[in-house]
């Protein structure tokens, strides 16, 4: 098999899962074998046969169809989509597990669509990974939001019903009134969309109208959750944890930033940016993002909605440093979308197995319950580590570049909300573990069954998940050099 | 033996397009059994569907086709005169046409007495014949003979509603219809006055000579409100709702994808071939006129669908708003801005048809189109509401469906006018397409069926295939382009380059 032809394979791929699941619905066991198999070999096809193309410096390319004149469909595998792509279908396989254990743990009905939405909703994350143009990226975000709105709305109940309507409304809403004005304006001015290293505006867009370009990305990538339209993501909570973790800490949110990471460099390309200077305005807003969604974290009780906001200001983070238009920058982001992903499944995997396990879901209900669950605490423990940027976790690498891009930029003010930001993570996420490790746990709970000492963990593939990916952190402190190899591919 | 037949008519296509279903409307009364009225209609509407594919094909390869009926020579007999533009909307015409009678037997069996059933059929062909004539003949006069035809057809398609509130508005239809009708006659009488001439060429090679005048602007103001009524152009839309919300189910499917679109193409011959557009609509002021009203259009059309109980009223509402884009595209008076008007006759009709046949389906087995009777639909009819919640993502514009493709060349066409702001306008109307389906589909998969309710089967395979096949179509012609998109940017092309 080619890398061309795998890379093509790899977007329907997870298309072959929903024929499985369809096919052995009756049967739950060889239904989530069929997904899990099928996970397996796409993470195959995509780190055996693409991966090592990528690493040569080679592009392969796949093209599918043009569906008007200049706008074709088509894949191209650059190193930041593969990093993206890796991520995705890495994770997926990690999140089936879960998936199986949270679901039957929970009880929860119609399991069957989650598992299809599911593999359509990354099956539209390759797409967007892969994408070799505005338009097909544009298409695949589009198939991202629609195949997850079921998942959002999961229980059927009417909060889940006003979430998905917000859910729907802002990041479809934006995509029409803004992404799609982008794309139609990048194409009129420069009669194609593709992504090209150095970026395609070069002398054709100028002046102010590089930056309301600029914005019209940004804020039409909605699923970035670039603040004011990030409400989506807390409301999205009220979806089955694995979605919560795949997805909102993975997939649809990562598939934003990496569009606005994708674009600023493809599009703009970071000497445009960094030469006109149109990219400072979004410096400030992710700024403001960064910082106001850690206060607003700092203030919630609820450990998803908790979660959910630290999500949105760490995705202002690699907004950050796409808007930074260095080297540095735009490296510490991309890697940021790996090391972030990896440190907030993490936490969303045990936010659930505390609830399936102890049925707890406000952190002041914490208390002492480290020690009935300290494999699921350990493992929240290492992940906040990883968020908040301290070694030995992958997350301090992204931050180091980061921290470097900003400087390289001359800008002082973003290394200081930087550093804030760390400070303000470490306060929203380690009284988690705090409350868990040395408070004591109340005298009676109220569930006499859950009374007393020893383990009592969630059951087991609702924990090893979370363990397993924790210990990915480590790994990834120790392998960052290998990232920083594959995506100082990306700028020329 | 075909290549015989094939000898003695194949130059005859154009005029069998008009006579057949005229000829096969009488046939109908005469049969009277309502499944052998069915059947001739049938043969007549495919074939018909199968020639206008053939007309198409023809004017791709050697050109524009005139066909001089009686053998009477242009200028002096009358022409039938088939080009890109009409090709593309004769093949709408008749293909709506062929599908939705695939639909018809069950779904007017709930609606319509089965003696009078066999009128249906004869009155559907007459309707028909009307529209193909508006659109393939090249004499402006005959624009209104079958304009007239069509709409008296239509007025009584329309009252054969099941309640009584479809006699009322065939009324309120017949009486707007007759006022556009009669404007028509007086525009086309204007020109005939100063020119001396009706064939459509010639007209335009007249008025070019003549210049403008106070006579010729009156004419095009008269022949803009006429054609302004059937087309629906806000504010002169108000006998639409009615009429599609009380006509038969299966009519409805029909006038929506089929009269508004033919009206429209009778707005762009006028405006470019024969105004040629910088005689009369130069300057800036008729096209900012019809670009307000397609912009009042699209908002209040959508922002009253959203308001609308009975799903049937608010799609109606929504046609508004999608003329609305049509009418838009067409006063950018730029390649980009026409094709997208064009391409969405096609993408409309395709996908409104559907959506309509979608309430077909529903109303045969809730007996109501109101939102209460989409509760829980997702489970019970899961095909049916399926197929709408794929027109409707197409109706909003979702990328990959005809409604993308449309709205790619309209904003395409917005900027490349320097118009922004309405480009801005444009998108911002998808969104409240969005809403107002939406509406619908939470209903239809959040709400449970009340207690008690009916048992409810799936839709007859019978109606369900012809509303597949043209969901289906949104998504084939939202990927492939190349029929729709295609030949209406070539006419599109043709008439910005001042053709005929």
């Amino acid at each position: 098999m080619t890398a061309a032809t795998a890379v093509g394979l790899a977007v329907a791929w997870p298309l072959f899962a929903v024929v499985l699941i369809i096919a052995f619905q009756r049967w739950p066991n060889l239904r989530e074998t069929g997904t899990l198999l099928t996970g397996g070999s796409l993470f195959a096809i995509v780190a055996g046969v693409i991966l090592p193309e990528v690493q040569a410096g080679g592009r392969p390319r796949f093209d599918v169809w043009e569906v008007l004149p200049g706008l074709d469909l088509a894949f191209e595998v650059e190193p930041l989509g593969m990093l993206f792509g890796l991520v995705a279908s890495g994770l997926w396989i990690v999140t089936t597990f879960y998936s199986i254990g949270y679901m039957r743990g929970h009880h929860e009905k119609n399991q069957t669509r989650f598992y299809i939405c599911f593999a359509i909703a990354i099956s539209g994350a390759l797409g967007v990974a892969f994408a070799a143009n505005v338009f097909t990226l544009f298409v695949f975000y589009e198939l991202i939001t629609l195949s997850t709105y079921p998942l959002v709305t999961h229980a059927g109940t009417e909060k889940a019903r006003n979430a998905g309507r917000m859910y729907l409304g802002i990041l479809m809403g934006t995509s029409i009134a803004f992404l799609l004005f982008a794309l139609v304006w990048t194409w009129l001015a420069t009669g194609t969309t593709d992504f090209r290293p150095g970026g395609i505006l070069a002398g054709k867009v100028e002046g102010p109208q590089l930056m309301i370009l600029l914005a019209l990305y940004a804020f039409g990538t909605g699923k970035a959750a670039l603040m004011p339209f990030h409400r989506w993501l807390p409301a999205a909570m009220v979806a089955p944890t694995p979605v919560s973790a795949l997805l909102h800490a993975v997939a649809v949110v990562k598939a934003g930033v990496f569009t606005i990471l994708k674009v600023v460099v493809y599009v703009f390309g970071i000497d445009l940016l960094a030469a006109t200077d149109a990219s400072r305005w979004l410096t400030w807003v992710a700024a403001f993002t960064i910082i106001a969604a850690s206060c607003v974290a700092l203030g919630k009780d609820n450990l998803k909605a908790r979660l959910a906001y630290s999500t949105i200001s760490q995705l202002s983070y690699i907004v950050l440093g796409a808007a930074l238009a260095t080297t540095a920058g735009v490296i510490g982001g991309g890697m940021h979308i790996v090391m972030h992903a990896v440190g907030k499944i993490t936490l969303f995997f045990c936010a659930g197995a505390i609830m399936v396990g102890a049925h707890k879901t406000e952190v002041s209900e914490l208390d002492g319950l480290g020690r009935r669950m300290p494999f699921t605490f350990g493992a929240f423990l290492l992940g906040s580590l990883s968020v908040i940027g301290l070694p030995p976790m992958g997350g301090s690498w992204s931050k180091w570049f980061l921290m470097l891009g900003a400087a390289e930029a001359g800008q002082w003010v973003m290394m200081v909300v930087l550093m804030a930001s760390s400070l303000l993570s470490i306060g929203y996420l380690m009284p988690v573990v705090v409350r868990g490790f040395f408070r004591s746990a109340p005298v009676d709970d109220g569930h006499g069954d859950h009374a007393g000492s020893g383990i009592h963990e969630a059951p087991l593939l609702c924990v090893l998940p979370p363990v397993a990916t924790a210990l990915g952190g480590i790994v990834l402190f120790f392998y960052a050099e290998d990232i920083w190899q594959l995506l100082m591919g990306m700028v020329p | 033996m075909i290549e015989g037949i094939w000898t003695l008519i194949g130059d005859d296509l154009p005029a069998l397009q008009i006579a057949v279903p005229l000829l096969a409307a009488t046939l109908c009364i005469l049969v009277r059994r309502p499944m052998a009225a069915w059947s001739v209609a049938m043969v007549v509407a495919w074939s018909s569907f199968a020639n206008a594919g053939v007309l198409l094909h023809r004017v791709l390869t050697t050109g524009t086709i005139s066909y001089a009926e009686g053998g009477w020579p242009v200028p002096w007999g009358i022409e039938l005169r088939i080009d890109l533009l009409n090709a593309l909307v004769l093949l709408v015409v008749t293909g709506i046409c062929a599908i939705v009678l695939l639909a018809a037997p069950r779904s007017i069996k709930a609606e319509i007495p089965r003696d009078k059933q066999y009128l249906f059929y004869a009155t559907y062909l007459l309707c028909m014949t009307g529209l193909a004539g508006m659109t393939i003949t090249g004499d402006a006069f005959n624009i209104f003979v079958f304009l007239e035809i069509s709409s008296l057809s239509s007025y009584a398609l329309i009252s054969q509603g099941s309640t009584r509130r479809a006699l009322t508005s065939a009324i309120q239809y017949l009486v707007m219809g007759t006022i556009g009708g009669t404007f028509i006659l007086l525009g086309i009488g204007m020109l005939y006055m100063v020119t001396g001439t009706l064939n459509i060429v010639d007209l335009a090679d007249q008025l070019a000579l003549v210049g403008p005048n106070r006579t010729v602007l009156v004419a095009a103001a008269c022949i803009a409100v006429g054609v302004g009524i059937k087309l629906a152009v806000f504010p002169l839309h108000i006998w639409l709702p009615n009429a599609y919300t009380y006509a038969p189910a299966i009519v409805t499917a029909f006038i929506a994808a089929t009269s508004t679109k033919v009206a429209y193409y009778v707005l762009i011959r006028f405006a470019y071939s024969i105004f040629r557009i910088n005689l009369t609509f130069d300057g800036t002021q008729p096209s900012a006129i019809l670009m307000m009203l397609g912009i009042a259009a699209m908002f209040l059309g959508s922002l009253v669908a959203i308001f609308q109980d009975d799903i049937k009223r608010m799609l109606a509402y929504s046609s508004v708003a999608q003329i609305g884009y049509m009418v838009l595209g067409l006063s950018f008076a730029n390649e980009y801005g026409l094709t997208g008007g064009l391409v969405h006759v096609f993408n409309h009709a395709v996908m409104k048809c559907g959506l309509f046949l979608v309430l077909a389906c529903v109303l045969l087995r809730m007996r109501s189109t109101r939102l209460s009777a989409f509760e829980g639909l997702g489970r019970r009819m899961p095909l049916t509401f399926a197929a709408f919640v794929l027109g409707g993502l197409s109706l909003v514009g979702v990328p990959l469906t005809v409604g993308f493709v449309s709205k790619w060349y309209l904003v395409l066409g917005a900027l490349e006018a320097g118009l922004w702001p309405v480009a801005v306008l444009i998108l911002m109307s998808s969104i409240l397409a969005l809403v107002y389906i939406w509406r619908v589909v939470e209903v239809g998969y959040f709400k449970a069926p009340p207690e008690g309710a009916d048992e409810i089967t799936e839709a007859p395979v019978s109606m369900l295939l012809p509303t597949w096949i043209l969901i289906g179509s949104t998504l084939v012609f939202g990927v492939w382009t190349s029929l729709s998109a295609g030949v209406a940017s070539a006419a599109a092309r043709m008439l910005i380059g001042g053709g005929s």
